[in-house]
């Protein structure tokens, strides 16, 4: 692997760029791994990375049905965050928190993690009690949170429309100082030029079809480039786990969804933080580019389709502009959407599966990205050990049966509800 | 055939550009009017801050971006192309500084070479903190305009429609279309995105001509079409949903009354594109320098405004079209030096244009530009393998036409590969769409490679992508076509790779060594143009969405000014102050009324559900968890309602008013999604019932009457004597009908009247006047709250937060031991039932005062066992108390424990008890 | 977003409409702990056709089952439910 440098650059002002090498290679596949994680996603790609890395495993593929990076990794709103208030998601949350800081560097890839600040607005008294008891949460096991005033958020971000007869007067925001966003495409590349230098042949363009049985155990997959044998597989394929495990002949606790997000054209910045509220679903960012990134509910009805909805849109268009009126001149750029596996408490999934050998990384509703490292540096340890990392225990599959859901809102098991 | 000369004396509109004054012709676009008045540098891009002017005349423009309006209305990032000049219009240049003429931000360009596509990822290492200070200057050179900094003072209105046929586009296809359809009777909407229909025909008059649109228009309308101009086709959307955004005023403009635009939601039953195509530019070495132009934007200049935009062309091409652009310059004047055609053999076209005596060169492909942020100079090219280079002021450009498939695509539509226009056309479609014309049936070209070096070589011109960046990003190994859209941010600028997705395609097909059809496409997504963020949200931006409701006796809380608290859609009196008192002494007194006289409050918003029907009470065993079948008529009780997975989500009271007649409430937060429960376990899964379940929530106004002499207080207003605690009378005041239910969320003999909602003034006034006679008050919510802690009441949203079981609350012995409930099937879950549940607890300070939503350690620096849900003081004797849950709390009475709120600074020492502070044996309401 | 032909008021907009759940996660007010929590908490969840069931909530409010392709959203039958409709 060559090494990223501003000398580098420099170095290819004079030869026209030309001693980049590919960041990741094309093979083909080989007939047995150890370990094949379907999916190159970030958090396939994260598997990887950690399982080569901290694990020493070397005989590892990911398969990838299209282009990696190329599902939710390319398709959300970027936003990275630990400020949960169940302490088994901020402390999940927290440890790739950790990881996302020391990122660029660990994988010599700059996926601009920037911690500008994830900042969530209160809009009543009620809303500090309930910011404050998750800010409380957080602190208590050593997390960055930090309540501010009325005045504090005015001045963070000038734009909020501050008028006590505001619709949502703004009383007050809980921000994690330390959360922020990356660029998303980055992750997924970094993660893939690290894996791959290590060994790991991520295949793209391999779509698998079925899985290879004994009996109960899984011992390898069917793929549109044949069948390959594996000592363990991993699934890691977000909106289509159903799909996926189904074809295990699994029924999972996950719904597929439909969320989209939109960005505006860019801008001179504006927007300091990551806004989000308490009381609506509205998220507003601004990228590097300028581009303000806008997201709202998921279609609270099942979906595949990589495809918006005019009334979402609307309704999250009407929440942002309600909280940040100078948006209201800004033109919209594009829409786009992601297919979300909402799981039915809220919380992400990653363990064994009734199937020996088969393990599933998955339910991260819409709240995956920011989760990659956690995801993937405790995943490549259950696939690794096959056993659980104490990080990810407690979101086994089996929870939804035994009665341990973690259910960060409250709302209940159906997705439609969140 | 030629074009009339812009007159100077018809330009009558005063318009600004940079502070500097100018005039306008109506009907030009801000594109068309500067560059009559001579101004070639318009803008600077998107990275480099190349010096840019205007390439095109349409939505497409990447380059020519300024700001318009001011205020309020001020519009960054509008196209000059797409903008007509009104009077007044201040238009700015953007992303420099100090001036468009001296960007210091264009030293960036001078570091070009290291600075290819992707550097970003490769550099600025170090901490997180330290990326932000390298981030905070490329934010800061990043972006084009300013956004507004103040609201909008303009109005966007949304607006449905439904019609037999939409067609897109007002060309002569599209009119044609329209037309034809309008007069078979069909009902008709076309829409046309420029201010004029037809437009084309004015930039190449055929035997249709300005007549032929006026008279067609005409028939359309009478037929009952309805054309909109100034109208984009933003969204194709399922079942044939199309989103249309109409431009009442120019960006910018002042509305009359103040309406901007409008969208149009239509849905129609079949929906035809007559759309176009968009022509390409070509690349070679600084083709983006102010002064090359697309080869149909020089013509729509020329003959639809009269401005010549070169004196001194030449016409690079690969195509026949371009030859009309030569015929348009010679027309008007101007000196036409040389055609080059990339095509080997001469056309037909070529052919007369060379008997004609133009000069043409075939084989011919553009090298390099010269010149600088002025405007080109020359332009150096290969014609048959041997360099020439001429002296010109204008390039007039064409690599041949890309149709305008993005809602057919949009609508879910496949693309069919034409490999003579070297164009992607509109194939199979699954939604009810036909596309035709121009976009159906592009010209033909010629193949046109890039014979020069790819270094600034643009293919999309805003993003400052070249040849060599998607080189670069195909020897990097980015070679899927959307990992190099993502690598090199070709295709995101504001014109949507609208010029140059298929040269990059073109590009990528060579590297790869496939056709571009194999090379694959990346998606075009709405919206086809942007659309600004006010129109969007339209009527729903100042509520984000979201109306309140008005409590029906709202004029009476206002008259007496209390603290409101938003709570969902409504919004409620969280006290009544008095003169000189704040939230928490004013609620202490309101309380203490309660405690020691009588309040009054208002809980109209509460759920009620009027079940009635033979099997009434079988039905609300279902919904609640507690048993209801034995309750006697004229009884109440209080009971909770758990989810399917066995956890509580609500709670109320149940009420027989009759023998097959119920009343159920339930918490005012939860109403939406009890009234859904409830419609869906009647209609749904016990169709069989005969029962009937109506919500009546705001059917019924509520009044809680509560206190030691709340008796006293409702036994005046109704005449008659009281129902004992958790009984139900019907009675009247003032000859009104009410219902009075003797129940007590305060923890003191109380009385819930419900009445008529329209009747609640009346009522709610006598009552009142009764409690003041008895020296009592008004309270609010925090009093309530007060109260309620006290008395260990729950509520929905703290205690009852959807995570904890009925076992976790302490109702376990309330549950219906018959079964059959919702939930009943849940609650059997194994680890409901374990270990380390969190449970709810009372807590009593020991030291400080209990910070509400404060973690329960057992030790300072422990880890949180639970939390603190709802704190208040004893109402009468003072003293911090709360609520909380806690894991194992029900086995931990007496243990102390730490309260502590780091994010306040607060922490408090605190005694875990029971969860009941005040009269635990009921005394209080008995009479 | 889609339009749906509500049973009882004809071609809506799904505007008007508000998706429960699938047919096939229905809880049966009999059904025992296992199965129970397995049709709550288990879904195929297809990359094709499903029943869903839909309220005309903004309408009439009567609910219906919906089959309706999860990747194109074609809606290919709406049949109604509830008391009006038993035998």
């Amino acid at each position: 692997m060559s090494r990223y440098s501003a000398f580098s650059l420099l170095r290819g002002a004079f030869n026209g760029q030309s001693h980049w090498k590919p960041a990741w290679r094309h093979p083909d596949p080989k007939p047995h791994y150890d370990i094949i994680i379907i999916g190159g996603g970030g958090h396939g790609l994260a598997t990887a990375y950690y399982l080569a890395k901290v694990h020493g495993l070397r005989n590892i593929a990911v398969l990838e049905k299209g282009w990696i990076g190329g599902g939710n990794t390319g398709r959300n709103t970027t936003i990275v965050r630990s400020n949960y208030r169940q302490d088994a998601l901020h402390n999940f949350f927290e440890f790739g928190l950790k990881l996302w800081h020391g990122l660029s560097d660990d994988l010599n890839y700059n996926v601009m993690f920037s911690p500008r600040g994830a900042l969530t607005l209160g809009h009543s008294d009620a809303d500090m009690v309930t910011l404050a008891q998750r800010g409380d949460a957080m602190r208590c096991d050593g997390i960055d949170a930090e309540l501010l005033t009325r005045d504090q958020v005015a001045k963070l971000e000038p734009l909020l429309d501050m008028s006590r007869t505001a619709r949502f007067p703004i009383e007050g925001g809980l921000i994690q100082r330390r959360g922020g966003s990356a660029r998303h495409d980055a992750v997924a590349w970094g993660y893939a030029r690290g894996a791959d230098s290590l060994g790991v042949d991520i295949i793209q363009k391999c779509e698998v079809t079925g899985f290879v049985r004994d009996g109960d155990a899984i011992v390898g997959v069917e793929t549109t480039r044949g069948r390959i044998g594996a000592g363990r597989v991993g699934i890691c394929v977000a909106g289509h786990s159903g799909h996926v495990a189904g074809l295990a002949g699994l029924r999972l606790p996950i719904e597929s969804q439909t969320l989209q997000a939109m960005v505006t054209e860019g801008v001179k910045p504006m927007i300091n933080t990551v806004i989000m509220t308490q009381a609506l679903h509205c998220y507003i960012s601004q990228s590097d580019k300028g581009g303000i990134v806008f997201g709202g509910d998921p279609d609270n009805w099942p979906s595949y389709a990589q495809r918006g909805n005019p009334m979402i849109m609307e309704n999250a268009v009407a929440q942002g502009l309600a909280l940040v009126p100078a948006l209201s001149r800004l033109r919209m750029l594009r829409t786009w959407s992601g297919v979300t596996d909402m799981s039915f408490d809220g919380s992400p999934i990653i363990g064994e599966t009734p199937l020996p050998n088969l393990y599933l990384n998955g339910g991260w509703c819409y709240g995956g990205f920011k989760a990659t490292p956690a995801s993937g540096w405790t995943y490549a340890h259950t696939l690794a050990t096959g056993k659980p990392h104490p990080l990810n225990a407690p979101f086994s599959l089996d929870r939804f049966e035994r009665g341990a859901t973690i259910d960060e809102t409250g709302s209940g098991p159906m997705p439609s509800s969140r | 055939m030629t074009a009339p000369r812009r007159a100077a004396k018809a330009a009558t509109l005063n318009f600004t550009f940079d502070g500097k004054a100018y005039r306008a012709v109506p009907g030009e676009t801000l594109a068309a009017a500067l560059l009559a008045n001579g101004v070639k540098l318009v803008g600077r891009s998107f990275k480099y801050h190349r010096p840019r002017g205007i390439m095109t005349a349409g939505v497409e423009e990447p380059n020519a971006l300024v700001t318009v309006g001011e205020g309020g209305r001020r519009e960054p990032n509008t196209r000059a192309t797409d903008v007509f000049v009104y009077d007044g219009l201040v238009a700015r240049s953007q992303n420099r500084w100090p001036s468009l003429r001296f960007d210091f931000g264009s030293v960036f360009g001078l570091f070009s070479k290291a600075l290819p596509a992707g550097f970003y990822y490769k550099t600025f290492f170090g901490s997180a903190k330290r990326w932000m200070i390298y981030e905070y200057f490329i934010r800061k050179a990043a972006g084009l305009g300013n956004a507004p900094t103040e609201a909008d003072p303009d109005r966007f209105s949304h607006r449905a429609a439904f019609c037999d046929v939409l067609i897109v586009g007002g060309g002569p296809a599209g009119l044609q279309a329209a037309v034809e359809e309008a007069e078979a009777g069909k009902r008709v909407i076309l829409v046309e995105q420029d201010a004029i229909l037809g437009a084309s025909l004015i930039r190449d008059p055929q035997t249709l001509d300005a007549g032929w649109v006026e008279a067609t228009a005409a028939r359309i309308r009478k037929a009952g079409g309805r054309i909109l101009t100034r109208t984009s086709a933003s969204g194709y959307w399922e079942h044939d949903l199309v989103t249309l955004t109409q431009l009442c005023v120019e960006p910018g403009q002042t509305a009359e009354n103040r309406l901007a635009q409008r969208l149009w939601r239509v849905r129609a039953g079949r929906v035809i594109l007559a759309t176009g195509s968009i022509e390409r530019p070509i690349a070679f070495a600084n083709n983006d320098r102010p002064g090359i132009m697309l080869s149909q934007a020089v013509r729509t200049y020329i003959r639809r405004f009269g401005v010549v935009p070169g004196q001194r062309a030449i016409i690079a091409t690969n195509n026949d079209d371009a030859y009309d652009t030569a015929d348009a310059l010679i027309a008007a004047g101007a000196n036409v030096v040389a055609v080059l055609d990339a095509r080997e053999t001469a056309s037909g076209r070529a052919a007369h244009a060379q008997a004609a005596g133009m000069t043409v060169h075939l084989g011919a492909v553009p090298k390099a530009a010269k010149g600088g942020r002025q405007g080109v100079t020359g332009l150096v090219a290969s014609v048959a393998g041997a360099t020439q280079s001429w002296a010109v002021d204008l390039i007039a450009v064409s690599g041949g036409f890309t149709p305008v498939v993005h809602l057919h695509q949009q609508a879910g539509g496949t693309l069919n590969w034409v490999e003579e226009a070297q164009a992607f056309v509109p194939g199979s479609s699954r939604q009810n769409v036909t596309t035709i014309g121009g976009a159906a049936k592009p010209e033909a070209v010629g193949v046109m490679r890039p014979i020069s070096q790819p270094k600034k070589s643009f293919i999309d011109f805003q993003n400052d992508v070249t040849l060599a960046d998607v080189d670069l990003a195909w020897a990097e190994g980015y070679r899927s076509v959307e990992h190099l859209k993502r690598y090199t941010t070709l295709g995101m600028a504001t014109d949507q790779g609208k010029l140059g997705n298929m040269a990059a395609l073109g590009r990528l097909a060579e590297q790869q060594g496939v056709s571009i059809p194999e090379a694959g496409l990346t998606t075009f997504r709405p919206p086809y143009t942007p659309v600004s963020m006010g129109l969007i949200a339209g009527p729903g931006a100042p509520h984000g969405g979201a109306h309140i409701r008005r409590l029906a006796l709202y004029d009476l809380h206002a008259a007496k000014a209390p603290i409101w608290q938003p709570l969902g859609y409504w919004f409620r009196p969280r006290a009544y102050p008095q003169a000189g008192e704040t939230l928490a002494t004013a609620a202490l007194r309101e309380a203490r009324a309660v405690r020691t006289s009588v309040g009054m409050t208002d809980v109209s918003t509460l759920a009620k559900f009027e079940i009635t029907g033979p099997d009434a009470a079988a039905f609300l065993e279902i919904i609640c968890a507690t048993s209801v079948a034995k309750l006697a008529i004229g009884r109440g009780r209080y009971t909770f309602m758990l989810r399917e997975d066995g956890l509580a989500f609500d709670d109320g009271t149940v009420w027989r008013l009759d023998e097959n007649r119920y009343l159920l409430t339930s918490s005012t937060g939860g109403a939406d999604r009890m009234a859904t429960h409830i419609s869906y376990v009647r209609q749904y899964l016990c169709p069989h019932l005969r029962v009937s379940a109506v919500n009546v929530q705001e059917h019924y106004a509520g009044i809680a009457i509560a206190g030691p002499r709340a008796k006293q207080v409702v036994e005046g207003l109704i005449g008659q004597d009281v129902p004992r605690h958790m009984s139900a009378i019907a009675a009247s005041i003032h000859g009104l009908p009410v219902h009075v239910l003797a129940a007590s969320y305060s923890g003191e003999r109380a009385f819930e009247v419900y009445c008529s909602a329209s009747e609640a003034p009346s009522i709610w006034a006598a009552c009142e006047a009764a409690v003041l006679a008895q020296g009592g008050c008004l309270y609010g919510l925090e009093a309530m709250e007060f109260l309620r802690i006290e008395k260990g009441h729950l509520v929905v949203g703290g205690e009852i937060d959807g995570r904890l079981s009925p076992y976790d609350l302490g109702l376990e012995k309330m549950l219906n031991k018959a079964g059959g409930f919702i939930g009943a099937a849940g609650l059997g879950r194994p680890a409901l039932r374990g270990k380390g549940r969190r449970q709810l607890v009372g807590l009593e300070a020991i030291e400080g005062n209990i910070p509400e939503g404060a973690m329960l350690l057992s030790a300072p620096n422990a880890a949180p066992q639970g939390h603190v849900s709802a704190a208040a003081f004893r109402v009468l004797e003072g003293g911090s108390i709360a609520l909380g849950q806690l894991i194992n709390g029900f086995d931990r009475h007496g243990e102390e424990m730490i309260a502590a709120s780091p994010t306040r600074g607060q922490s408090a020492r605190v005694r875990v008890t029971h969860p009941h502070f005040y009269d635990l044996a009921g005394e209080r309401y008995r009479d | 977003m889609m339009q749906i032909a509500c049973p009882h008021c004809g071609s809506r907009a799904q505007q008007e409409f508000m998706y429960e759940r699938t047919v096939d996660s229905v809880v049966p007010l009999d059904a025992p702990t296992d199965k129970a929590m397995a049709a709550l908490f288990t879904r195929t969840n297809p990359r094709g056709p499903d029943d869903e069931i839909w309220r005309h909530t903004y309408g009439c409010r009567a609910w219906m089952v919906v089959t309706r392709h999860r990747v194109t959203h074609e809606i290919t039958a709406v049949r109604a439910v509830g008391p009006e409709v038993l035998p």
